[in-house]
């Protein structure tokens, strides 16, 4: 166990891995993706209250539930780091971070979009809106963090320590909804029965978006964070070797 | 694991959980003020003062929204289904707006009744297609049907 730890803390390897993967990943991406946003926009039926404005649902929802993974993501590479010092760990923090910012951007543009037309309202401060725009905040921070210290150990600490703080919100965003009274409705339940409510006409294009925005996620992980190797690693015999191979 | 590991994952453990119960202890403190919105019930209570600058939140009573005719003056019942209050409203309807929907109110008390200056649609985390729902009405006017021809006879 100790072993494959160590070995995954090793950039080359997760390099040489991450390689062999991508195109697997990128393959299932292409397809889930077109399958899901075909599905999701021309053909999921006509809704009974909200018409077919409630297609913006299966971006919304991948994108903010993928929204969510990062903090805890950043926090547990944080911790490998501050505790265990592993370099690759570090590396995979410092890329999530602004990819993060992303998706929660999108995953408020798209909720106000939605919103309008609904709800009569871009924004309104309930608990879910306002926690969701604190983790935009937390993650430009981070972000931000990164960028100020100019000691990369001292920063990967203080960012380490900034996301193990912040994933504190990640609870408060998914149960904001639970816990307090807002505008924003709560988790849909699914349901097996095609004769009621959330039935799998609804929820199957929704998990095939959800695969196809977490593959994307992983995917835009993966190529930054093989970056973030080769700029962190561009003194080692290895790398140095990819580079020979490359210029021939 | 070596000790100096274990001693620094400790301490991160520890802040961690320290900073989680202090943001839920304090979470909890201002529940009330991260409420979006009052509850008819808590108005009733007398919980908000007239004149306060609030929001309310419920369902829209059925049957009980009433329209000017010459304005946009309207006239509705939000509920929880324990306790009524009479909203009035002079503006824009959201789409959504419907009896047995939610809604989620801005205004202010005024004499018991709430005056509002911005409605908002509140949806429920439903979705189905409209011939699933016209389905399940008719299921639902089915069961409904032999028991009233039963009370009938």
């Amino acid at each position: 166990m100790w072993l494959w730890f160590s070995k995954l803390g090793s950039p080359k390897w997760f390099y040489e891995l991450s390689g062999k993967w991508l195109p697997w990943l990128v393959a299932f991406m292409v397809v889930t993706m077109t399958i899901g946003l075909i599905w999701a926009l021309l053909f999921v039926p006509e809704d009974y209250q909200q018409s077919f404005t409630n297609r913006i649902f299966y971006v919304h929802v991948p994108v903010a539930s993928i929204s969510l993974a990062v903090f805890p993501l950043m926090a547990v590479a944080g911790a490998i780091t501050l505790v265990w010092k592993m370099k690759l760990a570090d590396m995979v923090a410092k890329c999530a971070a602004p990819i993060g910012v992303w998706f929660t951007g999108v995953a408020l543009a798209t909720g106000a979009i939605w919103g309008e037309p609904m709800w009569g309202t871009w924004w309104v401060w309930d608990a879910r809106l306002t926690s969701m725009l604190l983790q935009f905040f937390l993650l430009i921070g981070v972000v931000a963090l990164r960028s100020a210290i100019e000691s990369p150990d001292a920063a990967a600490r203080a960012c380490a320590l900034l996301s193990i703080v912040g994933a504190i919100n990640v609870p408060i965003i998914k149960y904001s909804v639970e816990w307090w009274n807002t505008l924003h409705q709560p988790p849909t339940p699914l349901s097996m029965d095609a004769e009621s409510a959330n039935g799998p006409e609804i929820w199957v294009p929704l998990l095939i978006m959800i695969a196809a925005v977490y593959c994307f996620f992983v995917i835009s992980l993966i190529l930054s964070t093989r970056n973030e190797i080769l700029q962190r690693e561009r003194r080692s015999q290895w790398v140095m070797d990819i580079v020979a191979a490359e210029r021939v | 694991m070596k000790p100096h590991r274990r001693k620094k994952l400790t301490i991160i453990l520890f802040i961690a959980a320290g900073l989680s119960v202090a943001v839920g202890l304090s979470l909890y403190a201002l529940s009330s003020s991260i409420d979006l919105f009052f509850t008819p019930t808590q108005i009733a209570a007398g919980e908000a003062t007239d004149g306060q600058r609030i929001r309310i939140g419920g369902m829209v009573k059925e049957g009980s929204v009433v329209r000017s005719e010459d304005s946009l003056d309207v006239e509705f019942i939000a509920t929880d289904y324990t306790h009524d209050l009479v909203v009035r409203y002079d503006g824009i309807l959201p789409d959504l707006f419907r009896e047995g929907q939610g809604v989620v109110v801005e205004g202010a008390v005024t004499n018991g009744t709430f005056i509002a200056s911005r409605v908002l649609a509140k949806h429920d985390e439903n979705y189905m297609s409209v011939e699933v729902k016209a389905a399940m009405d008719a299921a639902e006017a089915a069961r409904a049907l032999p028991a009233g021809a039963a009370n009938g006879s």
